[in-house]
């Protein structure tokens, strides 16, 4: 989130779009509920189903899965050309003057630079036009033709309100009315917030979604400011913490990124990342990567990382791909070029996309490791369970590990939320029987490859022998010892540009700022600078005090970066340094320094005069309406249909087949005869959870089976009554990969659409329920699931895809 | 809810008890209220399954019948459902109406006025009214007693079971588990005036959003609940699975009570009675004229056989 869970209760509008998250989220959807109550607040739901969150909104609208691009891109042309946008903001805060290359351009759904043959775009003419001095030209008056404000509007003035009718299934007059509340948050004094989850990012275009409703909210001016922001409900407890800590495969600690295979030089790598200011004088705070990246390299490597060897930057892995991501790896499993699969707090085989490709991908390692607190459908893939999963052991020559880990409530840390705070809890319960931290089995694992290498040596192996790993028990390192890393601690005293002691050797780190790239400071994550300084523990905080009445309670917990609570909180000023509304106010300038109620996410001494602009951490200092080169498929967002599309073509671009789906997206070639057509499978398909449970987890807890016991799925009256479904019935429901049988749910919350021209049934499909626990028995979800990603994240599309149902 | 201690002088009503006890000790105790504010529910479930821990309840793992509904009904193992129901107006407009039902612990409480066995319902002076399982005879005349159709006879022990507010919490100073569980403020707690006022507010709220006919449920017919939902559509409760538009004590209770009030302080006659309680308890709340017919010669056998030497 860029902003946190309880300051949704500062927004004047709500747009759960992309999520639900009465169902899912329903302990902070209390904030929703307080916005309307308390700040007479209006919540409005777009979504293929008439769900939870749309049983307590103020308005619903339906939409056909996989196009927000369109509903958004919409709004966009409808603010621009309405004027209903907070021009003063967009001017001064975002890159809307900046001017973009003449060599950009954008031809029937294909950007300058595709390469048809191998589906990758030469991204070299995304760019600004730069003057001598590297910086980006600009037209403050957003009139040049090339200006990045002027090539949006372009850019968008295909999205008609017909058009996005057309191509969502959405009634026009309510596209219109959903669009006019939006537009009334331009006014300085109002904010929306957009409430989005994995109906977001399960798509192939699922980044792009995001970076709509991004320029969205940098257009009403809602960035930085209370209420606003574009908010990711995160789906699993935690998971901000995994991708904060970089537990993806391109990806370091507080995403740094691993080095490419053509990056075998340290200076090259570190120069491509310490990104200097595309506009005169702004912060471009990544400009100090390499303090973060050599603090890194001290907690890993102690004193082997050293100027002389480049920090151990031999020893980092070099990636042969952009990302050894979930559908590559098993790819190459399926291929028969993985052999071993340790696989930890994840349960491949029921949440992973097309079952029948990971059940035959498992069949193929030698052996697999299984580490979770359950039994998993994961861990018991070679075994028969009848119609749910017919395989035949005697064929599966896997060898399967088992490791019992601890669940979350019998472990002491910290679980960052999806506000960014790190809130350290405490073991509520002793592990049973064997059962191990996680921690410890993989300090296990280490400890015995260490002494592997050491006894009989190996090839390559100085990272392993030279891993720094300080811990008082080396077999279990302790949650509190590995916070303390990853806040970091000076190894050398450590002086300002003036000679001034900051801080002493073998003192905690207070902020990143205290960061060096000379080896004299070490940092396992240096957005976690703070979280444990000399004064001890900050996430174990539990002052709620809120002086302001803005909810933003600095004392609860810690929040990264810096214990700020609004990302890029600067923008809720106007450029003198006044907030743009006494009610909206985060941070002002008292005339020497920024103040307010929250920690400002600025330098705090950068006086209005001087003009730096509020989004630090980009090279231009503004929101980015133009992504530049960031994104693989194009640096504006354009609508492109699922790779399973209930429609003939993309109505955007009819005559270009090479505009139908993302062009950035990567498909494997048995992977893309697996899609199917709507010929065949004629109804539009969506995944999704219900309150009731969580993934496969719950389904072992006898109250969570209680009150959600057997698979269903979810058909509107109006296809029930053309198949002659009865709610109740049994229903086949088929896809090129597989089928599921489960209990109609007959429901007038899902209506037909009507989509260029044609009538489009969707039908919904919850995730939950297996072959194992307390429920009824039951196939799993993601036998119908493609195995293709989104363009830049590789996050599969569970949301869009294609089936058949029949009455059984 | 101050003064709200153990103390079963605090009783104000008792089953087939003609004169409640005396009480030495009066005032400081207010009436509770649960307020169930059925536009703020998201049918999340969470009271539920707070209601199963408390109370130390499992019921069985059922099955979809093609609806969000499990378990289906109440249970003596299940003492709240929530009951989802789709209803779309005139305009097309559609409404997802999810009604947590359970015990609404009614002023005048038609299981305990129908009870035979005394003691084994009792009404406390904060208004919850209580199911003692120890002077449970299992007859089951609660239920028909019951004008919401709350009450279930246990197969496995003939006891009676329902919601008890959380009568053990109330006790000690604590909301209903259900309430401490509910994430959108949708179900509240309190004193009975507190708890009018928040309807009040809420009402208001939801007639600003166009909900012109919202209001509080708080059927007069049983002399009030102490358990009040807050509707969007108070003028037609029958949208929400069916809640009553006038509940009221089902006449066949004073009838039969006009019979077997003489019977109760007798020892004798109980096993004979219990047959009969059964043999009436068929069909709760619908009683159609032969229902009644039925009763009144079952009456005029039982007069009969009283009369009998």
């Amino acid at each position: 989130m860029t902003n946190h869970w309880v300051d949704i209760r500062n927004a004047d509008l709500i747009i759960a779009m992309g999520g639900n998250p009465a169902e899912a989220h329903p302990v902070g959807f209390r904030w929703v509920m307080e916005a309307r109550e308390h700040n007479d607040a209006r919540l409005v739901v777009v979504d293929p189903r008439f769900n939870r969150t749309a049983a307590v909104a103020d308005f619903y609208a339906e939409i056909r899965t996989g196009t927000d691009i369109a509903f958004l891109g919409g709004l966009i042309h409808y603010l621009i050309e309405s004027g209903q946008f907070q021009q003063d903001y967009v001017r001064a805060y975002t890159d809307a003057s900046l001017i973009v290359s003449p060599e950009f351009g954008f031809d029937d759904g294909l950007f300058t630079g595709y390469d048809p043959d191998n589906g990758e775009y030469d991204k070299s003419s995304w760019q600004y036009e730069y003057d001598d001095e590297g910086h980006a030209r600009r037209d403050e008056t957003l009139q040049h033709p090339r200006c990045v404000f002027q090539l949006l509007r372009q850019h968008y003035s295909r999205y008609t309100l017909d058009v996005v009718h057309s191509v969502c299934g959405t009634p026009r007059e309510k596209i219109q009315r959903i669009w006019e509340m939006i537009a009334e948050t331009a006014a300085p004094d109002k904010t929306m917030t957009f409430l989005y989850a994995l109906g977001w990012t399960q798509h192939s275009i699922g980044s792009q979604i995001i970076r709509t409703a991004a320029i969205v909210q940098l257009l009403l001016g809602n960035m930085g400011m209370r209420g606003g922001g574009v908010n990711a409900l995160r789906g699993h407890s935690n998971i901000q913490g995994l991708t904060d800590l970089g537990l993806l495969s391109n990806l370091l600690p507080g995403y740094l990124s691993l080095p490419r295979s053509g990056e075998q030089e340290y200076d090259p790598y570190i120069l491509e990342r310490a990104r200097p200011p595309l506009v005169a004088d702004e912060v471009s705070y990544w400009r100090h990567y390499e303090r973060f990246h050599v603090s890194l390299m001290k907690a890993w490597f102690g004193d082997a990382a050293s100027e002389e060897n480049d920090w151990c930057y031999d020893w980092l892995p070099k990636l042969g791909v952009d990302l050894y991501d979930i559908l590559h790896t098993f790819e190459r499993m399926h291929q028969g070029e993985v052999n071993g699969y340790i696989c930890q707090g994840f349960n491949p085989l029921a949440a992973f996309p097309h079952k029948a490709k990971i059940t035959e991908s498992l069949s193929r390692l030698n052996y697999l490791v299984v580490i979770d607190p359950l039994r998993t459908e994961t861990a018991e893939f070679w075994r028969n369970h009848g119609e749910f999963h017919d395989v035949d052991p005697a064929e599966i020559d896997t060898e399967v590990f088992r490791l019992p880990t601890t669940a979350f409530a019998e472990e002491d840390g910290t679980i960052v939320n999806s506000s960014r705070w790190l809130q350290w809890f405490w073991a509520a319960a002793p592990p049973p029987g064997e059962a191990r931290a996680d921690t410890a089995i993989m300090a296990g694992i280490f400890l015995r490859l260490q002494q592997l290498y050491r006894e009989e040596g190996g090839a390559f192996p100085e990272p392993i022998l030279n891993l720094h790993w300080p811990y008082r028990r080396p077999d279990e390192p302790s949650p509190e010892e590995l916070a303390r890393e990853y806040n970091g601690w000076a190894l050398e005293d450590v002086f300002d540009e003036e000679r001034n002691l900051l801080i002493r050797a073998g003192e905690q780190l207070e902020d990143f700022g205290m960061l060096r790239a000379d080896g004299s400071t070490a940092c396992g994550c240096w957005l976690f600078a703070g979280c444990w300084t000399e004064g001890g523990n900050q996430m174990v905080r539990r002052d709620n005090s809120d002086p302001y009445g803005t909810g933003q309670t600095l004392g609860w917990a810690w929040s990264w970066p810096a214990n700020r609570r609004i990302l890029y909180n600067r923008a809720s000023a106007r450029p003198d340094g006044t907030p743009w509304a006494a009610r909206k106010a985060v941070v002002w300038w008292n005339g020497q320094r920024w103040v307010g109620n929250d920690v400002p996410d600025f330098p705090p001494t950068s006086a209005p005069g001087d003009g730096q602009a509020p989004f630090i951490m980009n090279q231009t200092g503004r929101g980015q309406i133009f992504a530049r080169d960031r994104m693989n498929e194009g640096p504006f967002p354009e609508h492109y249909e699922p790779f399973e599309t209930p429609i003939a073509n993309n109505p955007l671009h009819p005559d270009n087949p090479l505009a139908k789906h993302n062009p950035g997206a990567r498909v494997f070639e048995q992977d893309r005869e697996n899609f199917g057509t709507y010929e065949e499978f004629p109804h539009a398909a969506t995944s999704y959870r219900l309150t009731e449970h969580f993934h496969y987890w719950t389904m072992h807890n006898r109250l969570n089976a209680i009150a959600q016991p057997e698979k269903f799925v979810e058909i509107g009256e109006s296809l029930a009554e053309e198949l002659g479904i009865a709610k109740g019935d049994r229903v086949r429901v088929s896809s090129k990969r597989g089928y599921i049988e489960a209990v109609a749910v007959v429901t007038k919350r899902i209506r037909p659409l009507q989509v260029a021209g044609q009538t489009v049934h969707q039908v919904g499909i919850p995730l939950h329920w297996g072959f194992l626990g307390e429920t009824k028995k039951s196939y799993l979800t993601n036998t119908l699931t493609p195995s293709v990603g989104d363009g830049n994240t590789q996050t599969p599309e569970y949301k869009s895809f294609l089936v058949r149902v029949e009455k059984l | 809810m101050r003064g709200d201690q153990i103390n079963l002088q605090n009783v104000i009503a008792r089953s087939a008890t003609q004169v409640p006890s005396p009480q030495e000790r009066s005032g400081g105790v207010d009436r509770v209220t649960k307020l169930i504010d059925v536009s703020r529910c998201i049918g999340c479930k969470a009271c539920q399954v707070a209601c199963a821990e408390w109370n130390d309840l499992r019921d069985e793992v059922g099955e979809c019948v093609g609806e969000y509904d499990n378990p289906l009904d109440l249970t003596p193992n299940t003492w709240q459902v929530m009951r989802f129901d789709e209803y779309e107006d005139e305009q097309g407009n559609l409404e997802w109406l999810i009604r947590k039902d359970n015990c609404m612990h009614c002023a005048e409480p038609g299981c305990l006025e129908a009870c035979p066995a005394p003691g084994a319902i009792v009404q406390y002076a904060n208004g919850i009214v209580d199911f003692n399982s120890e002077h449970c005879i299992g007859c089951g005349y609660c239920v028909s007693g019951c004008p919401f159709d709350v009450p279930r006879i246990s197969k496995k022990d003939h006891k009676a079971y329902k919601c008890t507010l959380c009568s053990d919490r109330v006790f000690h100073g604590l909301e209903p588990a259900c309430v401490k569980s509910c994430p959108t403020g949708s179900i509240m707690f309190g004193t009975r005036e507190d708890m009018f006022d928040l309807a009040e507010t809420r009402t208001n709220f939801l007639r600003s959003r166009g909900f012109d006919n919202a209001g509080v449920y708080n059927p007069e017919g049983v002399d009030g609940t102490h358990v009040i939902y807050v509707l969007q559509h108070a003028d037609r409760p029958g949208l929400y699975s069916h809640l009553p538009e006038d509940p009221r004590i089902s006449p066949l209770v004073d009838a039969w009570k006009g019979v077997t009030k003489p019977l109760a302080s007798m020892a004798i006659g109980l096993a004979a009675l219990t047959g009969f309680f059964h043999y009436v308890t068929a069909g709760p709340k619908e009683y159609g004229e032969e229902d009644e017919a039925a009763v009144r010669e079952d009456e005029a056998r039982e007069r009969e056989r009283e009369e009998r030497p």
